[in-house]
């Protein structure tokens, strides 16, 4: 299926939760954030909620700043 | 003379400088300005994870003790900030969020209404809002009024170093909320435009670029950790009024004739 990440698009394998997409992209599990459809995703329920086909979903983390 | 501490929203610094993060040439340039500026608080950007390719982690090379103070830049209107601020306090842990809502690309001066609306929503969900703003008197009533802990407005563009273009506007805000904690954010160059700032009243003073883009870095920081003291220093001490004519500093009369 296909998902947006970051602006990107992306095909991934269906029935992926949060946890195995950022395994699946090689991503950091600490001190970032995921948003799925323009709302954030606690960490809790990262395992429980899965990825469907034309998500929208941002993954954040920190970079210098002023 | 006692210990001159700043408060704001429940916590207690030392230090009245804020500094940034960004921009500097290597991650050791930063850590060295950060001990010589002597700041306890610095600024960090939220931003996409590349996909592409591994990245160091970026936090680790900020002191433990520092609080860190994630913010909205690169948000456009009040729906992209309170977005990123969710995310931020997601990934840290922290209630804090420089809020800066951006109106414009070439001046990046703020976008005053969208950050009040945004002010507004991330108050009620329990944020701490350091809000950055155009140096406006009314405009920081109304932040305060919606819950800010304090207001951040500007002293020149961002990244400008032009220091301070309107010393009046932040004296007449110093005067108007005496009890408001004021901080200066945005368009310091040198150390003279920070002790500036500290002494036309501001409670503290945030900058980024004037120390990253200085050719040395650490010696630059250690510079403004000294300009904010002082400045902080002969604001509590109270000016001398100014004069249009000389006042003899050594007596007139009795000098031989």
């Amino acid at each position: 299926m296909r998902v947006f990440i970051n602006g990107e698009t992306k095909e991934i394998a269906d029935e992926m939760n949060l946890i195995e997409l950022l395994v699946r992209f090689s991503l950091p599990r600490e001190r970032v954030a995921v948003e799925l459809n323009k709302r954030v995703v606690r960490r809790k329920d990262w395992e429980t909620i899965r990825v469907k086909d034309s998500d929208q979903i941002e993954i954040v983390h920190f970079v210098g700043g002023g | 003379m006692s210990q001159d501490l700043f408060e704001l929203a429940g916590k207690t610094f030392s230090s009245r400088l804020i500094i940034g993060t960004g921009k500097y040439r290597s991650f050791d340039e930063m850590q060295a300005a950060h001990t010589a500026s002597g700041a306890e608080m610095v600024t960090v950007a939220v931003n996409r994870v590349p996909l592409d390719r591994e990245v160091e982690s970026f936090l680790d090379y900020l002191s433990p003790q520092m609080q860190i103070l994630p913010n909205t830049a690169g948000c456009y209107d009040a729906e992209h900030a309170i977005r990123t601020a969710r995310l931020a306090r997601e990934a840290l842990e922290t209630d804090w969020i420089k809020l800066e809502v951006i109106g414009d690309k070439i001046t990046l001066l703020p976008d005053n209404e969208q950050t009040l609306a945004a002010a507004k929503v991330l108050v009620k969900e329990g944020f701490i809002v350091l809000p950055y703003f155009s140096d406006d008197l009314i405009m920081a009533k109304k932040l305060l009024d919606v819950g800010c802990p304090c207001v951040m407005p500007l002293a020149a563009p961002i990244g400008s170093g032009l220091g301070i273009q309107n010393p009046a506007n932040l004296k007449i805000m110093r005067e108007q909320l005496t009890n408001a904690i004021i901080i200066v954010d945005a368009g310091v160059g040198v150390p003279s435009d920070a002790a500036m700032a500290l002494e036309l009243g501001a409670d503290a003073i945030l900058m980024n670029t004037a120390i990253a883009e200085a050719g040395n870095s650490e010696q630059m920081a250690a510079a403004m950790n000294y300009a904010v003291k002082a400045g902080r220093l002969a604001y509590l001490s109270g000016r001398m009024p100014k004069r249009l004519y000389a006042s003899a500093s050594s007596p007139i009369e009795g000098a031989i004739k």
